[in-house]
């Protein structure tokens, strides 16, 4: 029965997805026409003996797939939903003269405050480059961060209360059920076999950065408003994650640590020349790693299913010849739903990884001297 | 140009890629057939040795994706 109701929900999942990518493809071709019929507008406008060609390069060629999908992958000042319908978001930007700009994304469609919303993004309005311009604005990949995190508060908190109701040792019901073994399996597989016996001080920074990781990646996957932002895919939030992950590690770290570092036990005085700035230099680039591994899955993941949702439009010549299209989406529609279910997995697999090797960092961090024994 | 020089690279960080985890794949099944009882640990080992080949892999991706932007 249960499994019944899985494959069910997983094949509507399947289905849903790429039909969802369609339109959003399609949506994305109207998005352009409204940001070429502005951009035509504003340069009609502009007074006459200004160079209004450079209005004119910016206009997104509709018949572009690498444009569509850079446009889908990257972060955007407004949230479009289906069609005209966007959701607009706060707008704050410091200009290069240091002033603040403070609004909604749609008060941008014409020019305010010398800034003006060009492919989705707040740009100078002359120079259209966002060059030296601040924009701390609730951006879309900040609008879905709150969703989750809205999302990590209900569940969590309705599974904190189902414990304190039913008891830790009863049966779990419902949500409880759901989470109670991924609970287990990062406390049994990431943190214990890596952390050691102190491994429940780290629980809180293992656990959140988990579970953020993995609902971001989720949310990612669903093409649809108001999930859809490639959060994971960002290299801030990547970065964000990974210096949280620094910071822990040289917190924690014990003498022991500080000692393999920059006095490498057993090594001659002369040869610690070299190796303690390659331990220096070590330091940096382990959450590095994890900042591109992260950043890069989950691009290249986004990039390849929106690849193959192109390959309808490419083959079909934009509507142009309808049998190119019909034998585009004989391709492309068994590939989505191959890499949907081939993202799942490394949805999963990303939050694990970047987990299990920040509790490993840690691990090494926190271990304590026995090195005499093997001696 | 640059275009076809960053699919090149990003073509040959693949087959890097590749070969270094098929061979840890191909191990790790050897491993497990030797002592199913390690399977578990063999898995863990195995998903960490794969994400650090990855990991070069995927530097070498985001390298063509900077001289694409660029």
């Amino acid at each position: 029965m249960y499994s019944a109701i899985k494959s069910i929900v997983f094949v509507i999942t399947m289905v849903l997805s790429p039909m969802a990518c369609f339109t959003s493809y399609a949506q994305d071709s109207t998005v352009a026409e409204v940001v070429t019929e502005e951009v035509i507008a504003i340069s009609e406008t502009v007074t006459e003996g200004q160079p209004a060609h450079d209005h004119h390069a910016e206009v997104v060629d509709e018949q572009d797939p690498i444009a569509a999908i850079m446009h889908h992958i990257s972060d955007a000042n407004e949230f479009h939903i289906w069609g005209d319908i966007v959701l607009p978001l706060p707008v704050m930007v410091r200009k290069v003269d240091g002033s603040w700009s403070v609004g909604l994304s749609n008060q941008y469609h014409v020019e305010k405050d010398g800034l003006i919303l060009s492919h989705g993004r707040i740009v100078d309005a002359h120079s259209h480059s966002a060059k030296g311009l601040i924009d701390l604005s609730v951006t879309k990949n900040v609008a879905m961060m709150l969703l989750s995190l809205l999302l990590l508060t209900l569940i969590f908190f309705s599974v904190k209360s189902s414990y304190q109701k039913r008891g830790v040792n009863s049966a779990p019901k419902g949500l409880q059920s759901f989470l109670e073994p991924i609970i287990s399996f990062v406390i049994e597989d990431i943190a214990k076999p890596n952390l050691g016996k102190h491994y429940e001080k780290f629980l809180p920074y293992i656990m959140s950065a988990f579970f953020f990781i993995l609902i971001n990646n989720l949310l990612g996957l669903v093409p649809f408003f108001p999930a859809s932002a490639n959060l994971t895919g960002n290299i801030a939030f990547t970065l964000t994650m990974a210096v949280l992950t620094f910071i822990v590690t040289n917190i924690s770290g014990n003498k022991n640590y500080w000692t393999h570092i920059f006095a490498m036990p057993g090594v001659p005085k002369v040869l610690l020349l070299i190796v303690t700035p390659l331990e220096i230099i070590g330091m940096f680039t382990k959450p590095f790693a994890l900042m591109i591994r992260l950043f890069a899955n989950m691009t290249a993941g986004h990039i390849i299913i929106l690849s193959l949702v192109s390959l309808i439009f490419i083959l079909g010549e934009n509507g142009a010849a309808v049998g190119g299209a019909i034998g585009g989406t004989a391709i492309a529609v068994p590939f989505v739903l191959f890499m949907n279910a081939l993202e799942l997995l490394v949805a999963f697999l990303q939050a694990y990884i970047f987990t299990l090797l920040s509790a490993i960092f840690i691990g090494m961090a926190i271990e304590e001297h026995h090195e005499e024994a093997h001696h | 140009m640059i275009t076809g020089f960053a699919a090149l690279g990003a073509g040959l960080a693949a087959l890097g890629a590749g070969i270094g985890i098929g061979s840890i794949g191909g191990k790790a099944m050897e491993a497990i057939a030797r002592q199913p009882e390690a399977s578990g640990d063999i898995r863990g080992a195995m998903i960490v040795a794969a994400a650090l080949v990855e990991g070069a892999a995927l530097a070498a991706i985001v390298i063509s994706f900077l001289i694409n932007a660029a």
